[in-house]
């Protein structure tokens, strides 16, 4: 990809006003949110596509942990957890550049990442069918933000082991939502499965508009 | 059948207003920044979403005298654009410190960020017409 020297850009990127801004010489950014509970293969399905190899950063958030101190008493206690974000990025025709993030920590903190969430096209939660609660934190966020997401079923060994349907029952997942089968290791599987996420993002906007 | 208690998304939702003031904070004393950030935990300039492009200004390539970190961020995005979370992983510090230390750079007019909305709610910052070429784009892959 071709950078353009810096001073033939147009200097609106960051104005005054602090107004929203696209310069003509910087890539238009969009973003896509990969949620899920623990080891359910978001960062396997980030690589899976991204252009470069999935990046990890160091996000700190808080958590509040009830504890037994050594006197037998219950303590409150604030502790600050560092958690990693995986992220990774895919050029598109047209200047596009998208990235995919993977929420990091576990889901129950998904609360603290409003501004990952912000401005994203919206979110895949991947889930895996041993392990169903995992996801309900992530589903109960998107659902109560009004942020368009899907469901993708992360079938390890190619295998789908419950119906779509019996997935969507046990989760309480509303019928405009939609549920798929994924594989967090295929390059087409995770295509089709951000085709369907925008395409839901597509139709959330034009019925809003 | 697991129940997926209805009530917890106003729950979260409550939480989340609570909880977020925590963030800055804490996200700063992850890795001893304070000599980064010039002891300073939030900026009111500092909110550029994890997404934003970082391009370094021809004329920051001259400046000496400038921290390690300035230095590394600007060599970094000397040539290429690159986001706030790519800086973040590259230079090794929390998200929260990146955006401290860009958005100082951004004052002494040594780099330009792209993609910054001043929106604080969460909105579709998409149109539908990004939205149709990210659909083509992820087709033709």
């Amino acid at each position: 990809m071709a950078f353009p020297p810096s001073d033939s850009m147009p200097s609106n990127a960051l104005t005054s006003e602090g107004a929203p801004t696209t310069a003509a010489g910087a890539p238009t950014v969009v973003k896509i949110v990969v949620a899920g509970g623990f080891a359910v293969g978001k960062t396997t399905f980030i690589g899976s596509i991204s252009d470069i190899e999935p990046l990890s950063t160091e996000a700190a958030m808080t958590e509040h942990s009830i504890g037994v101190d050594d006197a037998g008493g219950q303590t409150d206690q604030k502790t600050t957890t560092t958690v990693a974000m995986d992220f990774g990025r895919i050029a598109l025709p047209g200047d596009l550049w998208l990235y995919l993030f993977g929420t990091p920590g576990q889901d129950r903190f998904l609360f603290m990442w409003d501004d990952l969430v912000q401005g994203a096209i919206g979110a895949v939660v991947l889930v895996d069918t041993e392990r169903l609660e995992q996801c309900f934190p992530a589903v109960d966020y998107f659902e109560s933000r009004d942020i368009p997401f899907i469901v993708g079923i992360n079938c390890f060994d190619g295998v789908a082991k419950h119906s779509i349907e019996a997935v969507r029952e046990a989760l309480s997942i509303p019928a405009h939502v939609p549920v798929i089968y994924t594989d967090a290791r295929s390059r087409d599987a995770v295509k089709q499965t951000l085709i369907t996420l925008v395409q839901l993002a597509m139709q959330r906007l034009a019925a809003a508009s | 059948m697991i129940e997926r208690p209805r009530a917890r998304s106003e729950q979260i939702a409550g939480l989340a207003k609570e909880e977020s003031q925590y963030l800055y904070e804490d996200e700063a004393h992850a890795v001893r920044p304070y000599a980064v950030t010039g002891g300073r935990v939030r900026s009111e300039t500092a909110n550029f979403p994890v997404e934003a492009l970082v391009e370094a200004l021809p004329r920051a390539r001259m400046r000496t005298g400038l921290t390690p970190e300035r230095r590394t961020i600007i060599e970094r995005c000397a040539n290429q654009y690159l986001s706030i979370a790519e800086l973040s992983a590259y230079v090794e510090l929390p998200v929260g410190v990146v955006r401290i230390v860009v958005a100082d750079l951004v004052e002494e007019n040594l780099v330009r960020v792209h993609g910054v909305s001043s929106s604080s709610d969460y909105s579709p910052a998409t149109t539908m017409s990004v939205l149709e070429s990210v659909l083509n784009g992820i087709s033709s892959l």
